[in-house]
């Protein structure tokens, strides 16, 4: 991206030869590592992100809590309900890892990204700090990349938020060790925590395609709380839609319809496709929305 | 982006409104080349069939039977349209001692519940074998799936979603794994799940009332293969054609395809989507129960095997264990004749609700041989007589009616 901003400051140099722009400073590449950091510290310092990322964390504690006294007395817990892989949390405390994820990955989780990709132009817009960002010497569409990345970003350190807290939960309440694959076959225990980071990464890979939905949508308005009610809207149509089975031959190009596929890296050997279409599907969505959003946001009229 | 770039101050242009709209050009052509990408990747993917040399049908069916594969690992989809209403939850409730019926004696691991579900809808299966002593078939759910684990004289069901296994040992593992590795096997057979097993039953058909022929080649999970066509010659039947891909290398049947006279789509579809005839791991097969699952024992083999009659192309033949079963015609359209002794359906005059209610489930026909109700599928269909005879087969409507004429 920085080798394409020195060639068009260059461009615009030879084509118009002005004089005020032969003024402007060559952003260097490290500036937008700055801009990026910078956007980081303060998303991540907002008291909303905190909170946000606090009742991600608790998401966990809860299941591990409820499964833990509902299975005090020896019964199975589940009993075939639930989210996946709880049945097999009170053998092995690592499950709860993949059941935290699965319990959250519908709906909590891209909540608070589409809360933080919402926020991300159309809150600046409504704080009126938009202007001034735009008068740095970054340019819009270094400004928007920004803002994409922090919210990916977003997207990686909820999922570790949640991971984190169900394995520190599942090795308090839960004992560890050896597990067994959804296939029937066993592996040791570092294996195991292998795949839950393959799991985590798999999972906050699944939310970019909403990231990018939620900062297209961002673009689109000046008040960062319709952003943030439209992209969960969204994401709750899009749910529900994914659920009719007349839809069928629509449902493969909902960006949630391959969200489960994490579960496929608990099979021996693993199963690839969908996991390779989930990825294709959200960089579909990432290509599609990210330049829609780019369209709209350097062309819009900045008033607030 | 890049040329793009260049005017981020928007509000010197001339003709603002046309710079906007030229900008969104960029994600509508992002749109664009991904829906030519899925629409023409498939179309090209299935131009390239593969240049082998000719064989003739009899060859080819002797490939089939010479193969000696005895180590492979592969996924296969199979999909099965047969028709039939959807019957949902109550599938495993009509499965003897599946389900949990019968006061929760029932585990969600025996594998006759489970494998009911395969006679409709869509699923992915993995397949691995070692030699006739250790196979593995497994279900895929979403987030779970459904293993069936045969090593040696051990037999393992396990279900992951509920975390419960089944057991069997030695004489009863026969009707756990799945049929057609092992050749010498004299249980009876489990549902055809591979394209393998499929083959092999459809190959049994074949007879002087059927025309063989090789159609040509064709690609299936990146090998290359010919396609072995089978088409009933006698008329009356319902089934259309039976398409096998055999793998031009090891004589392995690769897909099976079994389309309906009527047209439409297959009523029975299954082929590897990635096969590998390589020796899967040792470690595939090995299987304890983990901590805290249920283990149920199945004790008796014998309720196994009758629960596993029942496969796609033996919904007729699943009359077998009846008296006064008789068989009309031979090859491909024969029938199946029993005599209930019962006063058989019903007529709407008699009984206006449970009239009512068969005839929204199949049509009235009426005949030499007096009324009765026809149930159809795709495949197969089903005359009950007034009298309480019952003729069963994968032949049409109006076979049926004659069958029944030529029976008084």
């Amino acid at each position: 991206m920085s080798r394409a901003e020195t060639t068009d400051g260059t461009d615009v140099t030879a084509g118009t030869g002005t004089v005020e722009v032969v003024g402007v400073r060559k952003p260097s590449p490290l500036w937008t590592l700055g801009l990026l950091r910078n956007e980081l510290v303060t998303t991540l310092r907002r008291w909303r992100t905190i909170a946000l990322l606090g009742v991600l964390a608790a998401v966990p504690v809860l299941v591990g809590i409820a499964v833990k006294i509902e299975t005090s007395d020896g019964a199975s817990a589940g009993g075939g309900g639930g989210p996946a892989f709880i049945a097999q949390i009170t053998n092995n405390g690592l499950f709860l890892v993949f059941t935290a994820l699965a319990a959250t990955l519908p709906f909590f989780l891209p909540m608070a990204i589409g809360v933080i990709a919402g926020d991300a132009i159309a809150g600046e817009a409504n704080a009126g700090t938009l202007r001034y960002l735009l008068v740095a010497p970054a340019g819009r569409t270094r400004l928007l990349l920004t803002k994409y990345a922090t919210t990916l970003a977003f997207c990686v350190i909820a999922t570790l938020v949640v991971a984190v807290s169900a394995l520190i939960v599942g090795a308090l309440l839960f004992p560890l060790g050896e597990l067994t694959t959804i296939s029937g076959t066993r592996i040791s225990f570092g294996e195991g925590l292998g795949r839950a980071f393959l799991i985590a990464l798999a999972v906050a890979a699944s939310l970019i395609g909403i990231a990018a939905l939620g900062l297209f949508v961002s673009t689109l308005t000046n008040s960062g709380i319709a952003a943030m009610a439209t992209t969960v809207g969204l994401l709750i149509t899009i749910q529900i839609l994914d659920q009719i089975p007349q839809l069928h031959s629509l449902q493969p190009y909902f960006f949630s319809h391959y969200w489960l596929s994490f579960a496929d890296l608990m099979r021996d050997p693993v199963y690839w496709d969908d996991l390779y279409r989930n990825l294709g599907l959200q960089g579909l969505y990432a290509a599609v929305f990210g330049t829609a959003a780019w369209a709209r946001f350097t062309t819009k009229d900045i008033t607030a | 982006m890049a040329p793009y770039e260049a005017d981020d101050n928007t509000n010197e242009d001339e003709r603002p409104g046309r710079r906007r709209a030229a900008r969104y050009v960029v994600p509508v052509a992002v749109v664009g080349v991904a829906a030519a990408t899925i629409g023409l990747v498939p179309a090209f993917a299935g131009s390239g069939d593969p240049d082998l040399p000719e064989v003739t049908a009899q060859q080819l069916i002797e490939k089939i039977a010479a193969s000696d594969v005895e180590q492979l690992s592969g996924t296969v989809k199979i999909s099965t349209d047969l028709g039939l209403p959807s019957l949902g939850g109550l599938e495993s409730g009509l499965a003897p001692g599946g389900g949990g019926g019968s006061g929760g004696e029932g585990s969600s691991a025996d594998p006759s519940s489970k494998l009911l579900e395969l006679t409709s809808g869509t699923h992915t299966l993995r397949v691995a074998a070692d030699g006739p002593e250790k196979q593995k078939l497994s279900l895929m759910d979403k987030a779970a799936e459904y293993s069936l684990i045969h090593n040696g004289d051990e037999a393992w069901a396990y279900d992951s979603e509920s975390n419960e296994a089944y057991h069997m040992t030695d004489t009863a593992s026969g009707s756990a794994k799945h049929k057609g590795e092992d050749k010498k096997e004299e249980a009876p057979k489990d549902i055809p799940a591979t394209p393998k097993d499929m083959a092999e039953e459809a190959l049994k058909a074949v007879d002087d009332t059927t025309s063989v022929t090789v159609d040509g080649t064709v690609r299936v999970a990146d090998r290359d293969a010919y396609k072995l066509l089978i088409k009933p010659k006698q008329s009356g039947s319902t089934v259309g054609a039976v398409s096998i891909a055999v793998d031009a290398k090891t004589g392995v049947p690769l897909k099976f395809t079994l389309t309906p006279a009527s047209g439409g789509a297959a009523v029975v579809d299954a082929g590897f989507t990635q096969v590998d005839f390589t020796k899967p791991a040792a470690s595939t097969f090995d299987f304890s129960p983990p901590k805290g699952a249920k283990v149920t024992e199945g004790a008796d083999a014998k309720h196994e095997d009758t629960a596993h009659r029942k496969s796609d192309e033996d919904l007729g033949k699943e009359l077998d264990g009846l008296e006064g079963l008789k068989t009309i015609g031979e090859g491909w359209t024969s029938i199946a004749r029993f005599d209930t002794g019962g006063e058989g359906v019903p007529s709407a005059s008699e009984s206006a609700d449970a009239g009512r209610l068969l005839d929204s489930l199949g049509t009235r026909v009426t005949g030499e041989f007096g009324s009765g109700t026809v149930f159809s599928t795709r495949l197969v269909n089903a005359l009950i007589t007034e009298d309480g005879q019952v003729y069963a087969g994968a032949v049409t409507k109006d076979a049926l009616v004659k069958a029944a004429n030529a029976a008084q």
